[in-house]
């Protein structure tokens, strides 16, 4: 894409044109030509939205308990983006996407825009393409981004250090793995939503994650972990509650944040992740593009091969000949 | 991380049956194979379907039809992605499809019509070679 084209694309995005939202997000998660460019201009629009971090097992109900989350903003006439992560399968690469279908009734709202993409690679975590879309969604303009990903509760769950506000979505049925997880799920959780409250087992669990928050050793003046139920499917729609409380606890949260002078800390952290990333592959670019054509990077791999060498002695002297000495070169 | 471009492919079952068994069957077929795909169900509306075309930025729409609808729902597809002006996405079709209707289906602009017990290399590779963008 030549330069002035993304000029161009960038001016539409925001704009408020949604098909080069699509379009911009494909540029950048493909790490095609531009993209850096995209993002350079990109970046200073954003950092305005609300961004709500859901994450839970597999099956908890993310994708639906998004989608009623969905409907309430609007309601309360906030625009919002939506970003549903599932993971690539590390044999082939490829990925089911699935979490749009339970979002249906908002595909013709202007006031919606849902993207689904795949993990690529990264465990539990975000890539840095996931990231830079949601930049690139804050950019387009929408007042609140919700990230729904999928973690147990037990791995590093980047979405933490990136949402104001983390919701972690349980079930009934598992209350089983709770004596494992419970120290991860408090740091990790801002609110903890157990939901499907209509099945049996509920109550207990509850009681039991209330008891969790209530030992926790939380630190004077920090934000204590509310614990909230929500049914969001049954036959009869006055069942579905819960909804309403989660939203007043992610505005009371992100008032906290506010208050506590937090949202200064988490822009920093995010920060922070999105360098070490942005530095990574940059990086990683860097040095292979330098080997290409030098038979160095053969070399390498064969000497570890051999039995001569390690992989961690060779990047010390990758390092130590390209980015080390640089200055002195 | 430089032009990692994968194939984005969207899937919808079509028509009031409410099985999509097979549709599901594709689905994981072109994950298997590497793509990225969405999966939109059953019982979509067809400005749905095209909508989530252009938010997803696909590069394949993959219509599965398993009782007979095909010829009255194709057309509004092409005409709601013309609309659009999704001229780079490449629309196929699968499932139980009688023969004399794909000439039917691709002159309505139906790029190819896969029906049922195709093989599923011959969809991949058909996928692989074609797309436009
Ligand atoms: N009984 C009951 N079922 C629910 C509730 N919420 C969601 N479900 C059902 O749980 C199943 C999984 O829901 P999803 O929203 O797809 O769950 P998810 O966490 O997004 O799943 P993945 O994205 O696959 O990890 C669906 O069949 C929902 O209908 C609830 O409150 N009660
Ligand atoms: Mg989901």
């Amino acid at each position: 894409m030549m330069e002035n084209n993304i000029d161009e694309m960038v001016r539409k995005l925001l704009d408020g044109d949604r098909r080069m939202l699509a379009r911009t997000i494909t540029l950048v998660e493909n790490g095609r030509k531009g993209h850096r460019n995209v993002m350079r201009q990109v970046y200073p629009h954003t950092g305005k939205a609300m961004i709500v971090g859901i994450t839970g097992a597999g099956g908890a109900g993310k994708s639906t308990l998004t989608d009623i989350l969905i409907a309430k903003f609007r309601k309360m006439g906030k625009t919002v983006g939506v970003v549903l992560v599932d993971p690539s399968s590390p044999f082939t690469g490829g990925a089911m996407l699935g979490d749009r279908i339970r979002m249906k009734k908002h595909a013709q709202d202007k006031g919606v825009y849902i993207r689904s993409i795949a993990s690529r690679g990264t465990m539990g975590g975000l890539s840095r393409a996931t990231y830079d879309i949601i930049r690139i969604i804050e950019a387009f303009g929408v007042d609140i981004i919700i990230v729904e990903t999928l973690g147990t509760g037990q791995d590093e769950i980047d979405i933490v250090h990136f949402a104001h506000t983390c919701l972690v979505v349980f079930t009934p049925g598992m209350g089983d793995d709770i004596q494992a997880m419970k120290a991860g799920i408090l740091e990790i959780a801002d609110l903890i939503i157990m939901n499907k409250a209509d099945l049996e087992g509920a109550e207990t669990f509850i009681r039991h994650l209330k008891g969790a928050v209530t030992a926790a050793d939380i630190p004077e003046g920090a934000w204590v972990p509310k614990v909230l139920p929500s049914i969001c499917v049954s036959d009869k729609p006055a069942n579905i509650k819960g909804q309403d409380e989660i939203i007043e606890a992610i505005y009371e949260h992100f008032a906290f944040l506010h208050k506590s002078k937090s949202l200064d800390a988490i822009k920093f952290q995010r920060l922070e992740l999105e360098l070490g990333l942005i530095l990574n592959s940059e990086l990683q670019n860097l040095i292979f593009k330098g080997l290409k054509g030098t038979g160095l990077k053969k070399k390498y791999i064969n000497a570890i091969l051999g039995g001569e060498n390690d992989p961690y002695s060779v990047v010390r002297e990758i390092l130590d000949t390209y980015v080390l000495h640089r200055k002195d070169a | 991380m430089e032009n990692d471009k994968k194939i984005k492919v969207v899937i919808t079952k079509v028509g009031l049956d409410g099985h999509d068994r097979g549709a599901k069957i594709v689905v994981s077929l072109l994950k298997e194979a590497g793509m990225e795909v969405v999966y939109l169900g059953m019982f979509n509306q067809v400005e749905d379907i095209v909508q989530a075309v252009v938010d997803e930025d696909a590069d394949v729409l993959g219509l599965s039809y398993l009782s007979g609808e095909q010829l009255i729902f194709t057309p509004k597809i092409v005409e709601e992605m013309k609309k659009n002006e999704l001229d780079d996405v490449l629309l196929i079709v699968g499932g139980t499809i009688p023969v004399e209707d794909i000439p039917l289906l691709e002159e309505m602009g139906v790029e190819r019509v896969f029906r049922a017990g195709s093989l599923s290399s011959e969809f991949v590779e058909y996928i692989e070679k074609n797309i436009k963008k």
